[in-house]
């Protein structure tokens, strides 16, 4: 029987796993959480007595038909949550489970590996109280907390109106929406937002809703600067001319996703740079074959959301189930590609309307940190970058000045280099290359290898 | 002589052709650098950064002890910082065998005039309570160092450059011919120059200019294993190294735990790519953590190895050619070259300007290999033994 791997138990690798289940195949199911769902659909803490409707809102029953379908397959996958795969060597995975090391030989792996948040830095990001996008959302789904009392939801990400009406309608006191897009930038993505008039709906349904809650709302302001003392006091805004602070106690920072690609890189997938998302994505054909034996789905492929997520991972395992002499019906194939492309259409067309800062990623004053993990600020690149023989390169720039070198390996801080980067050598965003991916894909604890691995 | 574009051609920007670079452009010659990438991007940057002076070749002390006093004058040479830290050595055995052969290493540096001290027991503990319970016995040379590779080579260049090297990055070097006394230096898509001497210092790509010239040696690429902690508190302050090659580690003062050790890993210098096996992640963290217990909870957050020419006997290649005037090889360190460079820079520059060095650099000629090859202890503790590439 054909050994597969999946990696990731959000939308894209539940759906996957239901469909090969249907062919008589147990995958093995790695996640890294506890419990299964993903980012976006993911499981309270047990005991946690959360209002899942107000939380979900209009995705409520998506929610409760996804667990139930992980809940039908359950005893017929090898599921092995709090699973961190740090490396991938051949065809072996190695994993690091409760602090004990493992190895999962595979066949075929189907990496669902999900997206992380992308954020622009500015003065003041490293304070206590300022938090990604994802993990305000994630705080409040996991732990039914707020990241503060008084809350901003800043950047450039329909999430954020998603994300502050989450905190509106479970009670806390959201201070302002700022979004650094013009208006004009969302109307003229308009053709491509068409191809999901529903989610295009539901957006513009949560801008009403918030601005009914009288919650301001501001679009084509950039922050200057997250203020405060010994933690956030408020944030400091910049709309052309005009400059204002808005009083605060925590700041959710989102400028869109990008991909989890480093298990990706390490199983031989290839990049592309993708101009409009402004990102290197792997490459994968319609179906998501990314190499030999290797399959991509969901938003760790390409961004598009959790339905086409649940699509991709469904027309992925099809892929598989064919690779291996099982040939999928054409019209399901035929069907599932198109569901997938609709949707990744309208993706690109929020990454215009919800455009990458990248001149305010570019302009990070001198003095302000870009690499939280290393502590290297924005100054300190363009120095190393200025000297003779100075580096023109992302990895070789990290080289030169650790930037990107710490805990996250530049998940959080490389994109915004690129750009530094780019601007500081006079050179396309596209020409400075990426970070190339290391084991281990997130920290492991040394006494891993105290135990052989088994 | 006229018509030439300068008087030395070297190939290869690691540390060797840069502190080259840096001697020949300090006694007035005319240098041009090529490097196919940039500065010290290749074994030279990512090596573990060790200055050893304890556990050396004897007959390359004279060597190992001329670039030891240049590294401690790194910053007066080039005008810049790279992290050189005088943390000493401490060599560790695990039994009374291993005790034996530290013995022997430390009468051999000591014949060289190198102080090293004998510790065991509870002076051990004492001086070292981080050091595992395995841990019998220990020599220390307080005299070692460690440096960071990633500044030092791109520093060491760019001193050459205010000399008047002219140090050209991206600039791949297709062919080297003999024309008259001299050299051509054929270049991909930059046209072609000539030069009086050529230093060959192309590192594990360095077979493709030898072998131009009729000679050889049985070259391989292999490369470290390393990985590196995120930070914890500062107290390692020696680079700690077992006997068996099990352990090879030390702490930076920002607090990062740096790790290297046997069996060395394959590289592709064709592929200019050298993964880091798993597997052998797993069994050095495992070694790490049984000799540094108090690091057992930190985390290894990144993995790297390198492209680094290798010999049987474990011993480079240094010195002129021995079918060409003019031209000169200084490539395959072995995994040690780190140390060695601005003496091997310093030695080959007297070569070239003087013909001739009071470093002896003869046990290191390119000629060695023509009656068979030796296979060193060496190389047998330092590779998996089926997977050694003997040649």
């Amino acid at each position: 029987m054909t050994r597969v791997a999946i990696v990731g138990a959000g939308p894209a690798g539940i759906r996957a796993a239901a469909a090969l289940v249907e062919a008589g195949i147990r995958p093995v199911l790695l996640d890294e959480a506890a419990r299964p769902g993903g980012q976006g659909y993911r499981t309270p803490s047990p005991g946690l007595d959360l209002d899942m409707a107000a939380l979900m809102g209009s995705e409520a029953a998506h929610h409760a038909r996804l667990h139930g379908l992980f809940a039908a397959i359950h005893d017929r996958v090898d599921y092995r949550p709090e699973t961190l795969v740090w490396a991938v060597d051949g065809r072996t995975l190695h994993v690091a489970t409760q602090g004990r090391a493992g190895m999962v030989a595979f066949d075929a792996l189907l990496l669902a590996t999900g997206a992380t948040d992308r954020v622009v830095p500015c003065p003041g990001w490293t304070k206590p109280g300022v938090f990604t996008l994802g993990g305000a959302q994630a705080i409040l789904k996991d732990q039914g907390c707020f990241i503060g009392r008084r809350v901003a939801f800043v950047g450039s990400s329909p999430l954020l109106l998603l994300a502050a009406l989450q905190y509106q309608s479970l009670g806390a006191h959201v201070a302002a929406v700022v979004d650094t897009t013009p208006f004009g930038a969302k109307l003229a993505a308009l053709p491509d937002l068409a191809a999901s008039p529903r989610t295009l709906r539901r957006g513009i349904a949560y801008r009403t809703k918030l601005r009914a809650a009288g919650i301001p709302v501001h679009d084509g302001a950039a922050p200057v600067a997250i203020e405060g003392r010994d933690g956030v006091e408020g944030v400091r805004l910049r709309h052309g001319a005009r400059e204002w602070t808005i009083a605060c106690d925590a700041v959710a920072l989102g400028h869109g996703l990008k991909p989890e690609t480093q298990l990706a890189d390490l199983a031989g997938a290839q990049f592309a740079y993708d101009p409009v998302f402004r990102q290197w994505l792997p490459e994968t054909d319609a179906d998501g074959r990314a190499g030999p034996s290797l399959y991509l789905a969901g938003d760790g492929a390409a961004i598009g959301g959790a339905y086409a997520a649940e699509a991709s991972g469904t027309l992925a395992a099809a892929a598989l189930l064919a690779d291996h002499g099982r040939p999928q019906p054409k019209a399901t194939l035929r069907r599932l590609r198109q569901e997938v492309a609709r949707l990744r259409r309208f993706q690109r067309g929020l990454a215009r309307a919800f455009a990458w800062p990248a001149g305010q990623a570019a302009a990070l004053p001198d003095d302000a940190t870009l690499c939280r993990c290393e502590g290297i600020t924005a100054g300190e690149v363009r120095r190393a970058m200025a000297q003779p023989l100075g580096p023109r390169e992302v990895n070789r720039v990290k080289a030169i000045t650790r930037v990107g070198m710490g805990r996250c390996q530049g998940r959080i801080c490389g994109p915004a280099l690129a750009d530094i980067v780019a601007a500081a050598a006079g050179l396309d965003h596209a020409a400075v290359g990426r970070l190339r991916g290391q084991a281990p894909v997130k920290p492991i604890p040394l006494v891993l290898g105290a135990e052989p691995a088994g | 002589m006229i018509g030439r574009s300068a008087d030395v051609a070297i190939v290869g920007g690691g540390l060797m052709g840069v502190w080259t670079a840096f001697f020949l452009a300090r006694s007035g010659r005319r240098v041009v650098l090529f490097e196919k990438g940039p500065v010290g991007a290749q074994s030279s940057g990512v090596n573990f950064g060790n200055l050893r002076l304890q556990g050396r070749f004897g007959g390359q002390y004279p060597l190992s002890l001329r670039s030891h006093a240049l590294w401690e004058d790194f910053e007066a040479l080039t005008g810049e910082t790279c992290e050189f830290e005088a943390t000493g050595h401490l060599y560790v055995a695990a039994n009374a065998d291993e005790a034996a052969r530290l013995e022997g290493y430390a009468r051999q540096a000591e014949a060289h005039g190198i102080a090293i001290e004998r510790v065991g027991g509870n002076e051990l503990r004492r001086r070292w309570p981080w050091l595992g319970e395995g841990v019998h016995a220990a020599t220390y040379s307080a005299r070692d160092a460690t440096a960071n590779p990633r500044l030092a080579t791109p520093a060491a260049a760019r001193a050459a450059a205010r000399l008047g090297a002219e140090i050209r990055e991206g600039v791949r070097v297709t062919d080297v011919r003999r024309e008259g006394d001299g050299f051509t230096v054929e270049l991909e898509g930059a046209g072609t120059l000539s030069f009086g001497a050529v230093v060959n210092a192309a590192g594990a790509w360095a077979l493709s200019i030898a072998e131009r010239f009729g000679e050889s040696a049985p070259l391989f690429p292999a490369g470290p294993p390393h990985f590196v902690t995120e930070p914890v508190p500062y107290r390692i302050v020696p680079s700690v190294q077992a006997v068996d090659g099990s352990v090879i580690a030390r702490q930076i003062p920002r607090g990062n735990v740096i790790m290297a050790g046997y069996p060395r890993t394959a590289s592709d210098p064709v592929l200019n790519r050298a993964p880091v096996p798993p597997a052998k992640t797993l069994a050095g963290m495992g070694h790490l953590a049984r000799t540094l217990p108090a690091l057992r909870h930190a985390h290894v957050i990144r993995v790297w190895s390198g492209i680094e020419g290798y010999l049987p006997d474990m011993l480079p290649v240094i010195g002129p050619s021995v079918t060409t005037p003019g031209l000169f090889h200084a490539f395959g360190f072995c995994g040690h070259g780190f140390q060695l460079g601005p003496g091997v820079g310093a030695a080959l520059a007297e070569l070239i300007v003087d013909g001739t060095s009071p470093t002896p650099l003869t046990p290191f000629s390119i000629g060695r290999f023509g009656e068979g090859v030796a296979v060193s202890d060496k190389f047998l503790k330092e590779f998996d033994q089926p997977a050694a590439v003997t040649s």
